[in-house]
């Protein structure tokens, strides 16, 4: 039995931790949150500068090549610290998609570029309200051209290429899309965490071309996404664990009623079930990097019990840090709400809490079936 | 990352296995009666004689020193042999508390020719052991208990009560925490014996629990005499042996618990709600989905705690998860299935309900398991204080005299 991360992934984790202690205090993400920048563009350089952007993107496409066991710590720690950065769209999902999909030449254009951080990528799924779910696909693709609306996209503002989910005669696809382009407007769109940056894009007889030589269909879409729930399932457990040592630390040294909180059972207990959560989604996000590193059958399993269990525990304690915190947890100053607003948004970006279990039942009935 | 044995860890497997194949028949996955029920003396006798055949294959005392008959083997040893011994049809291992809590502490305190008597004989089986620490006015706070040791010359005399004695009924020999001092804060006024459970003085009152059965004991000393030789530890050091033997705690077999997941999915299969299985109704699905999450949840830290016991790390406070997410599960699991089964989910009658009443008898028996073996209550202090390292409770009876405290005498 070894179900635990490589010498080498420790290694990396320890460096990341350092790094992202100096270089992104909550003060950076105030930063965006507060409307002075639109995401942390030197630490993205940085990151850039010291390979995690392509952490699991071969070595032919100037990655680092250090696999999928590597890029989940990655995601952790920029979860734990709340990296204002273009990590999930760009790295999870939009390089991801061209690695899985893309024809050779367009991996040779594209992923080098993203991988040195000279250009930012995102995936454009939703439109509107709803779930991920193929009827919901309208945006168009015909003759090279693309029509529709996309909304909310995240790091849609910053991003210059787009893979988008459209569908064409033949069904569904993925296209790329260069967002400087002709016909591409775009509307930055306020969000209930505001250091994130979303935008809605309209297409409009936009240049597209899509990606590969065969349509990807909506299981395209879907593997997609099960990959990226288990890289965000990370970055929420980095910030469920962040936001219970915020408390557990805080409960030590607050004192009310001539104690301090924490000696209280109504705050320990509170707090033990905040661990219990938040170990039990370590524990599913763990399966759920070794269903990645190991292209397992059971990934999109592993990938819906990660994501239920890490929106569950991020929330819980993300709020509960605040409800510890009591008055000062309310208020712009203290970090609390960084947390809070944050493990909500990441809670709903690739599908609600409601369709990631009806994922992990679905898949629970066919291999029961099977 | 990987699930595989080390090569030595493979072997070991393999020889438990030859041993099972030969010895044992293997475990058919029924869906049939799964009562929690009592162990009658056709049980004790087929566990001993289970025990008996263990003990001479050397897969008894895994973890045991050589000098004691034991294997001298790892921890991880132990669970393999967990692993591949709950695949057949075994009877219930009754020697866990006496070998894994009672005899690890008669190794720590007891005199050698004592050892030399006592040890062997639980190993095999031929003799079973008991705990005796709980009591009606000490149960979560064990050391409020009231039992009293009075020293007449070479002997000691017992008078009290204990309470909730896993199989007492069977046991031969107690491992027996007492107060011999009043005047003294509670801790330090504690002393430990063992005795014999068959002794004039000792009287065992099975309790009937809620669920119907008698796993419990009330165990009743009046003037039970008990030699000197038979102290473990100090006069008034009993506390420092009580925690000898609450250390020796075991790593629990992962106990499968019935109903488990996929009772659950065969129950929302066959029941249906307004002309469709119930398994389509979104309710029903986030349900299953959420308890889906906390079972993984649960296998995979387990792997994790496993992980650290191969490269010989010993399992701290975090274990308490386990036993707090599982019985919590199980009473809403049970509850939620019941509930399916709408106007009829009441009936317990296996012959009629679902699945031989199934969910009913957890039901009836999960409120036990957020007790037994640390309460919901302590488990939580338990992560609190030595996992998150949050204070301790503010505890008036430290620095007072036992007999001073409401209720203390």
């Amino acid at each position: 039995m070894n179900f635990d991360f490589s010498d080498d992934s420790k290694l990396l984790r320890e460096q990341a931790q350092r790094f992202l202690r100096e270089q992104c205090p909550p003060k950076a993400v105030r930063q965006v949150l507060e409307g002075r920048a639109a995401y942390a563009a030197e630490l993205w350089r940085a990151m850039a500068d010291m390979g995690w952007l392509g952490a699991a993107i071969p070595e032919r496409y100037d990655g680092a090549g250090l696999g999928y066991e590597a890029l989940c710590v990655l995601a952790e720690e920029l979860g734990r610290v709340l990296a204002p950065v273009p990590f999930i769209s760009g790295v999870c999902l939009a390089a991801e998609a061209i690695l899985a999909a893309g024809t050779e030449a367009q991996k040779r254009e594209y992923l080098p570029r993203l991988v040195r951080g000279e250009q930012i990528a995102t995936f454009a799924l939703a439109e509107g309200v709803g779930e991920p779910r193929e009827a919901a696909i309208r945006t168009r693709l015909v003759d090279g051209r693309i029509t529709g609306s996309k909304w909310p996209v995240p790091d849609g503002g910053i991003a210059q290429l787009a893979v988008v989910a459209a569908r064409d005669a033949a069904g569904i696809l993925l296209a790329l899309v260069d967002l400087q382009a002709p016909g591409v407007t775009r509307h930055a769109l306020a969000m209930v965490d505001p250091s994130c940056d979303h935008a809605k894009i309209e297409f409009d007889n936009a240049p597209a071309t899509p990606l590969g030589t065969a349509a990807q269909g909506w299981d395209g879409v879907r593997r997609l996404l099960d990959r990226a729930a288990i890289l965000t399932a990370f970055a929420q457990v980095g910030g469920a664990t962040a936001s219970l040592e915020m408390a557990t630390a805080y409960a030590k040294e607050r004192f009310a009623f001539g104690r301090p909180i924490g000696s209280f059972q109504a705050i320990k207990h509170k707090l033990a079930d905040v661990y219990v959560a938040t170990e039990l989604a370590r524990s599913n996000a763990y399966y759920g990097a070794w269903a990645l590193s190991s292209e397992a059958a059971e990934l999109p399993l592993a990938a819906a019990t990660a994501r239920v269990s890490a929106s569950e525990a991020f929330f819980l304690a993300a709020k509960e840090n605040i409800q510890v915190h009591g008055g000062v947890g309310f208020t712009w100053d203290y970090d609390c709400h960084l947390f809070y607003r944050r493990a909500k948004l990441l809670a709903l970006s690739l599908g609600s809490q409601r369709y990631w279990k009806d994922r992990v039942v679905a898949e629970l009935e066919t291999r029961n079936a099977a | 990352m990987d699930f595989d044995d080390t090569p030595e860890e493979a072997a070991f497997r393999a020889e438990a296995r030859l041993f099972l194949n030969a010895n044992a028949a293997r475990k058919q996955r029924s869906s049939g009666a799964h009562r929690y029920g009592d162990t009658d003396a056709a049980e004790v006798a087929r566990a001993k004689a289970w025990q008996a055949k263990k003990a001479d294959a050397g897969f008894a005392g895994i973890t045991w020193a050589k000098e004691w008959g034991g294997r001298g083997g790892t921890a991880m040893q132990q669970i393999v042999w967990n692993q591949e011994e709950a695949e057949y049809d075994v009877p219930p291992n009754i020697f866990l508390i006496g070998l894994g809590m009672c005899i690890p502490t008669m190794i720590a305190y007891g005199r050698p020719e004592q050892l030399r008597r006592y040890v062997l004989p639980a190993l095999r089986g031929d003799e079973i052991w008991c705990q005796l620490f709980s009591e009606p006015s000490g149960g979560s706070d064990v050391a409020g208990l009231r039992t009293r040791a009075e020293k007449r010359g070479d002997e000691w005399v017992i008078n009290g009560q204990k309470i909730w004695t896993s199989g007492a009924h069977y046991s031969d020999y107690g491992l027996l925490l007492t107060r011999s001092d009043s005047n003294t804060p509670k801790h330090a006024g504690l002393t430990a014996f063992f005795i014999d459970m068959h002794a004039p003085g000792v009287e065992v009152r099975p309790i009937h629990q809620m669920s119907g059965a008698s796993n419990f004991n009330e165990v009743f000393f009046t003037d039970l005499r008990i030699p000197d030789e038979q102290r473990l530890g100090a006069p008034g050091a009993g506390w420092k042996v009580a925690i000898t033997t609450l250390m020796n705690e075991r790593l629990a077999a992962s106990e499968i618990r019935r109903p488990d997941m996929q009772d659950l999915l065969e129950l929302a299969r066959s029941v249906e709600i307004d002309g469709r299985p119930a398994i389509a109704d979104p309710a029903v699905r986030e349900r299953i989905a959420e308890w889906h999450a906390q079972n993984a949840g649960l296998t995979y830290t387990r792997f994790r705690v496993l992980t650290a016991l191969s490269r010989g790390q010993t399992p701290g406070p975090e274990n308490s998860i386990f036993k707090l997410v599982n019985a919590s599960k199980q009473q809403a699991v049970a509850a939620f299935g019941m509930d399916l089964l709408g106007m009829a989910g009441g009936v317990i009658d296996p012959a009629v309900a679902p699945m031989h009443a199934m969910f009913q008898d957890s039901l009836l028996s999960a409120p036990g398991m957020r007790i037994a073996g640390g309460t919901d209550e302590i488990l939580r202090n338990i992560i609190a204080e030595r996992v998150l390292g949050l204070p301790g409770d503010v505890r008036v009876d430290k620095d007072v005299a036992f007999n001073q405290l409401p209720g203390g005498r």
